[in-house]
């Protein structure tokens, strides 16, 4: 049976036809165009597809669309719309990410935890992004450029 | 020597900005309108087995579905090296998961539900998994046609056999140095299959439109030979190569698992029988798994004759290489790794048999490190232990033995100029070589371990790329190339090689993705040969527009072309202190002269680098003669662990490499591919760990059940050391490195276990669970593990 819902999507209200078993992944993607969060395994394990649902991150392919009807959901181009944040210039000066695949998922999760945890340690770092793969760059480079935002975040 | 403003310089990835916008665009992210139709692929569930009959009616009446394709509607083989493989199998399935039919709906829960209901009949034939048993009398043969196939003159498949190519090589007098030897050691090794996982799964969108044109849409390393591949394949229904169009976007993770064609066939194949429809074919995480390649399996079986002093007299190598029941692509990992299964090792006596073996696993072939990365396991673990059983040092031994440049290859060419020396002193150094560590927790035990490396490009011999550059009236600059930018940092190195022969700086710089219409050819982006070729091809563009920029200035001005340089951007003039011209004054518009008239060109250039040094035809008996390969990266590297004695668990706490990569174009970028491929060979050594079933299913096809490295599993120090012996032939003197990372970590790990605990692991990956239980059993070579695999 399709229901139509609404999602605040990166500060827009946007309204979608969806059917019940449509995931939020699939809905953000297909039916609204936001190509951000990506498809990885399908089942959380790799965190490509990490978005904000009201502020906490979630895995875009482990819940359904209509779970989220009246939310706010934001997305990477919600986070990048208005220019490079911070931590962005910092990811470009370390040359963070390789493939770039993992980058939405992996920068929604920081800019979660970052709000959180504004002074982390770097094995914090590490903790709060272990549930995003990347296989790349061996985390490095990435643990790398927050660490330098950290402590040169705020003067 | 001319100080270098770019190149070498630790200048920020020029494609960083797209990635970490989300602004990049994956294949997925293209928009394809609502014409799109989707396919869900029928897999077979047997490793061996007759088709015989293929039933699709009941899926056809479902609403939505516009066709159900089988291998009857495309009976046409494919491949890179040899043509072993039809788009969809005609008679007989090969492994579990291949694809025996396609269904293409109008959406994707539609084309699910109607492949469930696609009827085949098969009658099941024995298989066979282990490549040893594959090569006994009586084993089920999986190819019965092999004798027939196409395949490249440096193959040497053996028809009636599972035998696709055996490799030989012999080099002096192989018994003779054994008998020279005060001692000769022997063992067998065990190599398991490993998945690439790249974040990005395969996908490609295939569309023939109504006047005949294919253009496919791919996650790919290799648009050009895709484009070919594909063309020749389908070539039986009309289709030409230049009709044949491949795009290839942002692609998400490559690692050899997205060069050659794979699905990519697939989708064009569905097109054809869907004309006028994009076809989207999008791998699940299970499928990536096992229907692209896997790394290959190997039983390595070696023996090395010494001298009292440690001077190596003999070594022989038996490589079985389990590769699937497809080699197009992976009999040339065996071929390529047969050649160099010495190791970087000056060896007078040599005997190497490396045998691409058809099993009924799934498909296996390219993998970052190319065969090296698999066969180096026994290589470097067996010489740590000769080194020992001698009471030499592990690195004085492989120092004695190291080879330098000029010494001959085990096929008689000569070594290239090399840091080999140079970088195991580097990382013995930094890693305290010969301290023994103690731990403060005496449930633990510290140990350190050392492996040299060395890989050379594997590639045709007449391996080809060229670069075109353009420039636009604000004096930018777009470069066309077709190398990917899969990760590794080349947009930004071909920006600064660039850079520094037009003196303007990166920022002005765009290098474009793919597009086969548009983007001239190039070979394919593996072998991590693209920084040396396709630099090469870069920079005589940019000398070529260089020339053309000095012949404008010097026909306008009457200046003598020889008297001009760049500086800053700007034309100037040796003679003419005074004189200086932007490039965007003229590089478009040209220059008004005083009555009116222009002298001008637009500023495009091309530049080619085409390989005309290399043969691969040797004798086929001993591998003497030709010059296969164009150079070898060598390197080194050694980690230290702690190994908690009760449980197994490894921590790893400093890993140090270093590789000579003859130039770094951009230093911040390489040390980066060493972070990042060291993690990946570590997790091949740890942890990374493939289960079948007895009927050759794969087990753990997800993140969950095989496990890739997060965050928390990186050792607590990497040192990444660059060493610099320039490649006579390279842009700078640069050769490639990224695949050469991964290399050395697992038998490091091995040969560090033992100096910890004692325990030799001869079979991958070195868990905690084998360590643990050899340790609990007070066993000193576990091989009865090896069957853990099964």
């Amino acid at each position: 049976m399709i229901r139509k819902i609404s999602i605040i999507l990166n500060g827009e209200k946007r309204s979608v036809y969806v059917e019940p078993n449509d995931l939020l992944l699939d809905v953000l993607r297909d039916k609204l165009g936001d190509k951000t969060p990506k498809y990885g395994c399908g089942r959380g394990d790799c965190g490509t597809c990490t978005v904000l649902v009201n502020g906490k991150s979630v895995r875009s392919c482990l819940i359904l669309a209509v779970e989220v009807d009246g939310q706010e959901v934001t997305t990477l181009e919600g986070i990048s719309k208005n220019g490079l944040t911070e931590l962005q210039k910092y990811f470009i000066k370390h040359s963070s990410f390789q493939c770039g695949f993992c980058a939405p998922g992996m920068i929604v999760a920081l800019d979660e935890f970052l709000k959180k945890n504004p002074k982390p340690s770097e094995e914090e770092v590490k903790e709060a992004i272990s549930g995003n793969l990347c296989r790349c760059t061996g985390y490095v480079p990435i643990i790398r450029a927050v660490m330098d935002y950290v402590k040169n975040r705020g003067g | 020597m001319e100080e270098l403003k770019f190149v070498g310089k630790e200048i920020p990835r020029i494609d960083e900005k797209e990635k970490i916008t989300g602004a990049a665009k994956y294949v997925d992210d293209i928009d394809f309108g609502p014409n799109l139709l989707y396919a869900e692929i029928v897999e077979s569930p047997y490793p061996h087995a007759l088709i015989k009959k293929i039933d699709t009616s009941e899926a056809e009446k479902v609403e939505g579905v516009v066709k159900v394709v089988t291998g009857k509607d495309f009976p046409y083989k494919f491949g890179l090296y040899m043509k072993d493989r039809y788009i969809f199998p005609q008679d007989r399935v090969r492994f579990v998961g291949e694809q025996v039919a396609a269904v293409v709906a109008r959406d994707p829960k539609i084309a699910q539900k109607a492949a469930k209901l696609v009827k085949v009949e098969y009658e099941p034939l024995p298989a066979v998994f282990d490549p040893l048993e594959a090569v006994k009398e009586g084993a089920p043969i999986i190819h019965p046609e092999l004798g027939q196939y196409s395949h490249v003159p440096w193959f040497f498949p053996k028809g009636g056999s599972n035998i696709a190519h055996h490799r030989k090589v012999r080099r002096g007098d192989v018994e003779k140095g054994f008998r020279e030897a005060d001692y000769v050691f022997e063992d067998t090794y065990k190599i398991p299959r490993y998945a690439h996982c790249c974040m990005e799964t395969h996908i490609s969108v295939a569309y023939y439109d109504l006047s005949g044109r294919l253009t496919l849409w791919n996650s790919s390393q290799s648009p050009h030979v895709q484009k070919s591949l594909i063309a020749d394949a389908l070539s039986p229904l009309g289709i030409s190569e230049k009709d044949v169009r491949v795009i290839t976007p942002y692609v998400g993770g490559g690692f050899g698992g997205k060069a050659g064609v794979t699905m990519e066939v697939i989708a064009a194949a569905l097109a054809i029988a869907c004309k006028g429809h994009p076809v989207k074919v999008r791998w699940r995480r299970d499928q990536e798994f096992y229907n692209t390649y896997m790394r290959q399996q190997v039983i390595s079986k070696i023996k090395v004759g010494v001298k009292k002093d440690g001077t190596i007299t003999a070594f022989q190598i038996e490589n079985f290489w389990d590769a699937g029941p497809y080699v197009e692509y992976g009999a040339n990992v065996v071929n390529a790794s047969g050649l160099s299964a010495t190791g970087p090792y000056r060896i007078p006596n040599i005997k190497i048999d490396s045998y691409c073996i058809y099993t009924n696993l799934p498909a296996a072939g390219p993998y970052r490190g190319f065969g090296y990365s698999e066969m180096l396991f026994s290589v470097e673990s067996h010489m740590t232990r000769v080194a020992k059983a001698i009471g030499m040092d592990p690195v004085e031994f492989r120092k004695k033995n190291a080879i330098r440049e000029g010494d001959p290859l085990a096929y008689g060419a000569p070594m290239n100029p090399n840091g080999l020396l140079e970088a195991i002193d580097k990382v013995a150094k930094e890693i305290e070589w010969g301290k023994k560590e103690e731990p403060k927790d005496p449930n633990k035990a510290i140990g350190k371990g050392f492996a040299i490396f060395w890989k050379a490009p594997a590639m045709p011999p007449n391996v080809s790329t060229t670069a075109f550059l353009k420039f636009s009236g604000d004096g930018s600059v777009n470069i066309l190339v077709s190398g990917m930018e899969i990760g590794q940092g080349y947009h930004v190195a071909m920006a600064q090689i660039a850079a520094e022969i037009l003196t303007i700086p990166v920022e002005k710089i765009r290098v474009e993705l793919p597009d086969t219409d548009r983007n001239p050819y190039h070979w394919q982006t593996v072998a991590s040969h693209v920084t040396w070729a396709s630099g090469n091809a870069v920079k005589r563009a940019a000398l070529e527009a260089r020339d053309k920029i000095f012949d404008v200035i010097a026909r306008a001005y009457y200046f003598n072309k020889d008297s001009l340089y760049l500086e800053n951007g700007k034309v100037k003039c040796k003679t003419k202190p005074d004189f200086e011209l932007d490039l965007k004054d003229f590089v478009i518009n040209g220059i008004m002269k005083e009555d009116g008239y222009y002298v001008g060109q637009n500023i495009v250039a091309s530049g080619q680098f085409f390989v005309e040094f290399a043969s691969a035809l040797q004798d086929p008996e001993t591998s003497q003669g030709g010059h296969p390969n164009v150079h070898y990266t060598v390197g080194a590297a050694a980690v230290k662990i702690e190994v908690d004695k009760q449980t197994g668990k490894i921590k790893v706490l400093k890993a140090v490499e270093a590789i000579d990569c003859g130039k770094a174009i951009n230093p911040l970028n390489v040390k980066d591919q060493m972070i990042g491929g060291l993690l990946q060979g570590l997790a091949t050594a740890l942890y990374e760990d493939m289960r079948f079933d007895k009927n050759g299913k794969i087990l753990n096809p997800n993140f969950t059940d095989y496990k890739i490295p997060t965050a928390l599993d990186i050792p607590e120090e990497v040192v990444p050391i660059i060493v610099e012996v320039a490649q006579p032939d390279g842009p700078y003197g640069a050769r490639g490195m990224a695949e050469h990372p991964m290399i050395p970590a697992a038998p490091m790990i091995a040969n560090a276990v033992e100096d910890a605990v004692g325990v030799r692991i001869k079979a991958l990956p070195i868990t905690a669970e084998k360590i643990a239980l050899a340790l609990a059993k007070g066993e000193k070579e576990p091989d009865y593990y090896w069957h853990i695999m099964k």
